[in-house]
């Protein structure tokens, strides 16, 4: 913990204005990441998390509070430095398909990418996108065909090649298992800590399942209602919570192993 | 249940027997292309005829057929005898209709002399929808998520059905809602004494909820037994991965996925179906499909090689 975080966000504040006046979405939150370092981010629907991801990619300006990611404020940037901004710091969504474009083969999709951030010359992509998909545990070989011919766990792994392929030193995983099924899901959380690790990056979990941030992370925030209202490492934080928010959804959790120490089957 | 062309058919399900009790709580697991909701709806007769072609099997409820029900008779069916509560509780409330226009469409169809407003906010009560003055005039855009399904939950309850069939009732709330929802379906199946069929990916809520457990894959059932006897002492394959490949709460160690996917409808193997993602392959299982094998007296795998 001796150099600047990847990710230091601080007193962060945005607020909302709806018909019923001005809605707090985040208030006075404070969140970093350092290098290499595993966070998992995890609240209910309307907690802010995913505010909390805008304002971090530069999408949203907070109302009060700094932001430095990568040690750039991305609300100040020129147009190049938006360009190494971007490369810096990638996002993986719930939903592949959404992010993957359906008239591009998945092979003319990562190319792009390569060629938008001059990162190989054209004869050289074919071979880049091969390797990229080779990391993500895909054959080669499936590069022209389209994203609608791929499984949601394939889909998962070409947005994580193409999300790799610009080498960031964030990534910000937003649900990227929870539309997924639950034998794939672990071969997609196994594939993100195995690339997590050979690059060293800093990954920010937002997610909903208390057990994958379990499963995933080092340290975890708890939002509720716009705030952090608790954080520390993860297997503290979910087997010693203190905050009783935090009590509560993990009793909510319907965890395998509780249900099955209970002695009174269907009660 | 087939779908597709005659020449090409596609097999959803295959050859899928179970049973449900009255008054008992049972779950449907598996992956999603297992077949677990086209089991489902056929117990209703909602899969769309003749694109879906019904090759072969009964379906009794009651001492019913249910296969030969007129399309009127399927009307007081549905509702009545059983109901279903899905996923998604926006897409099964009509969007231009109060609650209370919803909840009285049910009971003028099935309960007519119960047709009343009181009876609207009891059952918005039932479903801990307190306020019922309120939202017995609520549209549904108006409710949270969670209101929604207590809504979807009152409507089914209205017709008073012998079976309710919840598939994934929980999957888009919040998971402290679904614990509510969940704790409501079970005391509202102990109460009334109606039979449940939570279908669910979830193997910790059906732990929680059904006294019997059906686990399905690709089109087939491959394990059936006490809840809690199959998720403690698992013996198909399939169900053993399925729990290798769960996030504990409280467990460290490295998970396990399958390696492949579900195959789809028409690509099936030949033998048992999950052969080919099996890590106890034999040779025999290219070929043969398995029959049940016991585990013990309540509990059965359709895999020879279980022990």
């Amino acid at each position: 913990m001796n150099s600047e975080p990847l990710i230091d966000l601080a007193h962060i504040s945005v607020a909302f204005r709806s018909p019923a006046g001005r809605v707090a979405a985040l208030q006075d939150v404070s969140l970093c990441v350092q290098a290499g370092e595993r966070v998992g981010l995890v609240g209910e629907s309307g907690s802010g998390k995913s505010t909390m991801a805008r304002v971090l990619l530069g999408l949203q300006k907070p109302d009060q509070g700094t932001v430095r990611v990568g040690g750039v404020n991305p609300f100040a940037l020129s147009a190049a430095q938006r360009k190494s901004f971007r490369r810096s710091i990638q996002l993986v969504f719930q939903d592949p398909y959404g992010s993957l474009n359906p008239r591009l083969t998945i092979g003319q999709a990562l190319s792009e990418v390569l060629a938008v951030h001059d990162l190989a010359a054209p004869e050289e992509r074919p071979d880049r996108v091969a390797a990229l998909l080779e990391q993500v545990g895909l054959n080669p070989a499936l590069a022209p065909r389209y994203p609608h011919e791929f499984s949601g766990g394939q889909r998962q792994r070409i947005a994580l090649a193409r999300a790799l392929a610009v080498e960031p030193r964030v990534l910000v995983a937003d649900e990227p298992v929870s539309a997924l099924d639950v034998s794939v899901q672990v071969q997609i959380l196994n594939l993100l800590a195995d690339l997590q690790r050979q690059r060293g990056l800093a990954l920010l979990l937002i997610a909903h399942d208390l057990a994958v941030v379990r499963y995933c992370c080092d340290r975890v925030y708890v939002m509720h209602q716009g705030q952090v209202v608790e954080q520390g490492p993860t297997a503290e934080v979910l087997d010693h919570p203190r905050h009783p928010y935090t009590a509560n959804l993990l009793a909510a959790v319907p965890d395998l192993d509780a249900a099955l120490a209970a002695v009174e089957p269907g009660s | 249940m087939h779908f597709g062309p005659p020449s090409a058919p596609i097999r959803a399900v295959n050859q899928v027997s179970f049973e449900v009790q009255r008054g008992e709580a049972v779950g449907l697991v598996g992956e999603s292309g297992c077949g677990k909701s086209l089991t489902a709806l056929s117990l209703g007769r909602l899969l769309p005829e003749p694109q879906a072609r019904w090759v072969g099997g009964r379906i009794r409820m009651d001492g019913h057929d249910v296969m030969s029900l007129s399309e009127s008779e399927l009307r007081r069916w549905r509702g009545r005898r059983l109901a279903y509560v899905f996923q998604e509780p926006s897409s099964a409330l009509n969007p231009v209709l109060t609650l209370e226009r919803q909840i009285r469409e049910v009971l003028r169809l099935h309960r007519p002399e119960a047709d009343t407003v009181e009876e609207v906010q009891r059952l918005l009560g039932r479903v801990g929808l307190t306020d019922g003055q309120r939202v017995r005039r609520s549209y549904p855009h108006q409710l949270s998520g969670g209101m929604q399904q207590r809504a979807v939950l009152a409507m089914a309850l209205a017709g008073q059905p012998d079976l309710l069939i919840a598939d994934e009732p929980t999957t888009a709330l919040d998971v402290t809602v679904q614990a509510q929802i969940m704790e409501l379906l079970s005391t509202l199946q102990r109460e009334t004494g109606m039979a449940l069929l939570l279908i669910t990916h979830n193997l910790g809520l059906v732990a929680r909820a059904t006294h019997r457990l059906y686990v399905m894959y690709a089109g087939r059932m491959v394990e059936q037994g006490p809840t809690l006897d199959v998720l403690r002492h698992p013996a198909h394959p399939y169900t053993r991965a399925l729990l290798r490949a769960v996030p504990r709460l409280r467990a460290g160690g490295v998970l396990e996925g399958i390696p492949g996917t579900v195959p789809h409808g028409s690509e099936r193997p030949t033998g048992c179906v999950f052969h080919p993602r099996c890590d106890r392959r034999r040779e025999a299982c290219t070929s043969v499909d398995p029959d049940w094998s016991a585990v013990n007296e309540h509990h059965q795998a359709r895999c020879p090689f279980w022990k």
